[in-house]
């Protein structure tokens, strides 16, 4: 096994970072990367946490992804209907994609172009409105690109700080963690709640990130590169949870 | 005690052009296919869907069936995009109303509970209130005076589900691992439609699973279809897994007219279900 993580890997554990501090809360990440990432947070550093399946389960063990039929500790059940509630109690943090998002985490997953004559029919609102307004939300991006990270978005499905601030208190629950990218990490650590660099996975420079965002981010002096993972994450990605290297598809060095 | 059995055709006498009707099930998982192929052979027209939706809003969609869709998502599940639905929406032929998943929900539930909207903060500063005429917030009453979004009820005039088994009174009960939304559409609708795997008698139900699966209860259906497969191509766990192959058959048929042409000529514009179980080449228990 190569001691030398790729950038998926690196991904991965960026992820699971945005569970740190969470407690017991349920941890639901959309995604390949995001479903390894809270499994990895949870065995790694956040052992309080509770992890959703890509079904109804709420499953206590380490589950390889893409392996049919693998053993599942069942400690709940968690049905559509549970869930909304779950994330309207707010013990709930996602990590949900993003097809655009802007300076200040609003996020378009329903459609590009005009409202009510979308050039390109996406997924719709799906949960973003009642996630975001109502508890901790991330946002994984595998491609960073000025198509993706926009001035604008084209229609807000997951509100920014900047809506949750014009709610006042109706927007205190609002919360973006982090956004992680194939480029680098970010946060909203700002006066003006902005998009921050926080952090440029190794290999990755300031530079690149800037130019493939399509607004002005927030760079401070003191960009660090992104923690590596440990080697005891790295073995649990490689052999436990992702023998097969599903994570290499979805993120390219 | 009456007997509700119908078949799809039935089903459809009781259904009239610019009704808004609900589909149970989730994405492409137990929708139920066989009411749906019914209403696309139809004649009925100028349709309003209510749907986590599926494929059942896209094979309308390129049916021409529908004028109007309340949804929070169309999905495959497997495929992201539902392509009927994309190329229907990117033409312009069909208009929508969008929710949030749980606004979709409290929705449904004040239209079932007979209550004007139901508060929650899903919604509030999205553009939900752009893509959703009429969609308005209400203030608390209480000390707190909050301004929440108020979910309008969607009351439906019909409603179709699909179930695992049920019996012959309307009784109906899943056996997979999520109930989904299914009796709350039926509750929301005035007209109720039920299809199962397996029509059995009552005094075998709890032989099929416990007694929390009994999730529809007889007075909230007025019909019941048997469809073996009846929710093919999606999944209807634990009695089959969606038919992946099958999907991607149908997805592909977005492509070009011709490949819709083809498509719908083979498997939707048949006289019933057995005939397209047999053309699917499923076998009837």
């Amino acid at each position: 096994m190569s001691s030398e993580a790729t950038r998926a890997e690196v991904c991965v554990v960026a992820c699971a970072e945005a569970f740190r501090g969470d407690g017991e809360i349920v941890a639901n990440p959309i995604g390949v990367l995001p479903l390894l990432a809270g499994q990895v947070a949870r065995a790694s550093f956040e052992p309080d946490l509770v992890l959703k399946d890509d079904e109804a389960l709420l499953v206590a063990n380490e589950v390889p992804i893409g392996v049919a039929d693998a053993p599942k500790v069942v400690e709940g059940w968690i049905p559509y209907r549970s869930m909304l509630e779950v994330a309207w109690s707010g013990r709930r943090h996602v990590m949900m994609g993003a097809t655009q998002i802007d300076r200040y985490g609003n996020q378009n997953i329903a459609a590009i172009g005009p409202l009510g004559a979308p050039k390109v029919q996406l997924l719709g609102f799906r949960g973003a409105p009642g996630n975001t307004v109502n508890h901790a939300t991330s946002y994984f991006v595998g491609t960073h690109s000025p198509r993706v990270f926009v001035e604008h978005v084209d229609v807000v499905t997951g509100i920014g700080y900047d809506r949750a601030e014009a709610l006042g208190e109706a927007g205190r629950f609002h919360r973006i963690p982090r956004v992680v990218t194939n480029l680098g990490v970010f946060d909203f650590e700002t006066p003006q709640r902005t998009m921050r660099l926080q952090s440029v996975h190794p290999g990755v420079t300031v530079d690149e990130i800037a130019a493939a965002t399509g607004f002005e981010l927030d760079v401070p002096d003191d960009v660090g590169d992104t923690r590596l993972p440990t080697a005891e994450e790295l073995r649990l990605i490689r052999e436990v949870l992702d023998p097969g290297g599903l994570r290499d598809r979805e993120v390219q060095a | 005690m009456s007997d509700k059995r119908a078949t799809e055709d039935e089903v459809v006498t009781e259904l009239e052009s610019g009704m808004t009707i609900g589909v149970g099930g989730w994405g492409s998982r137990r929708k139920p296919m066989s009411l749906v192929r019914a209403i696309a052979r139809s004649d009925l027209t100028d349709l309003t869907i209510a749907s986590y939706g599926g494929p059942d809003v896209g094979l309308l969609c390129a049916m021409g069936k529908v004028r109007r869709v309340h949804f929070s998502f169309v999905s495959l599940d497997s495929i992201p995009l539902e392509p009927h639905f994309r190329a229907a929406r990117e033409a312009g032929a069909v208009e929508v109303t969008e929710y949030d998943e749980g606004l979709f929900y409290l929705s449904l539930q004040a239209a079932a509970w007979r209550v004007p909207f139901l508060p929650t903060r899903a919604g509030l500063g999205s553009d939900l209130f752009r893509t959703h005429p009429g969609l308005r917030t209400v203030r608390s009453p209480y000390d707190d005076g909050e301004d929440l979004v108020a979910a309008p009820a969607l009351e439906l005039d019909a409603a179709i589900v699909h179930l695992n088994r049920g019996d012959d009174r309307g009784n109906a009960q899943y056996l997979g691992i999520d109930p989904f939304f299914d009796d709350l559409f039926l509750g929301a609708a005035r007209k109720r439609f039920v299809s199962v795997e397996r029509v059995i008698p009552p005094a075998d139900l709890l032989d099929e699973g416990p007694v929390q699966t009994l999730r529809v209860h007889r007075y909230l259906t007025d019909a019941i279809v048997e469809a073996p497969h009846g929710a093919h191509f999606t999944s209807c766990a634990p009695d089959y897994r969606r038919d992946e192959s099958f999907q991607a058959e149908y997805a592909a048929s977005a492509k070009s007219s011709e490949a819709w042409d083809a498509f719908r000529t083979k498997y939707v514009d048949l006289p019933s279900h057995a005939d397209y179980l047999a053309q699917v080449g499923v076998r009837e228990r």
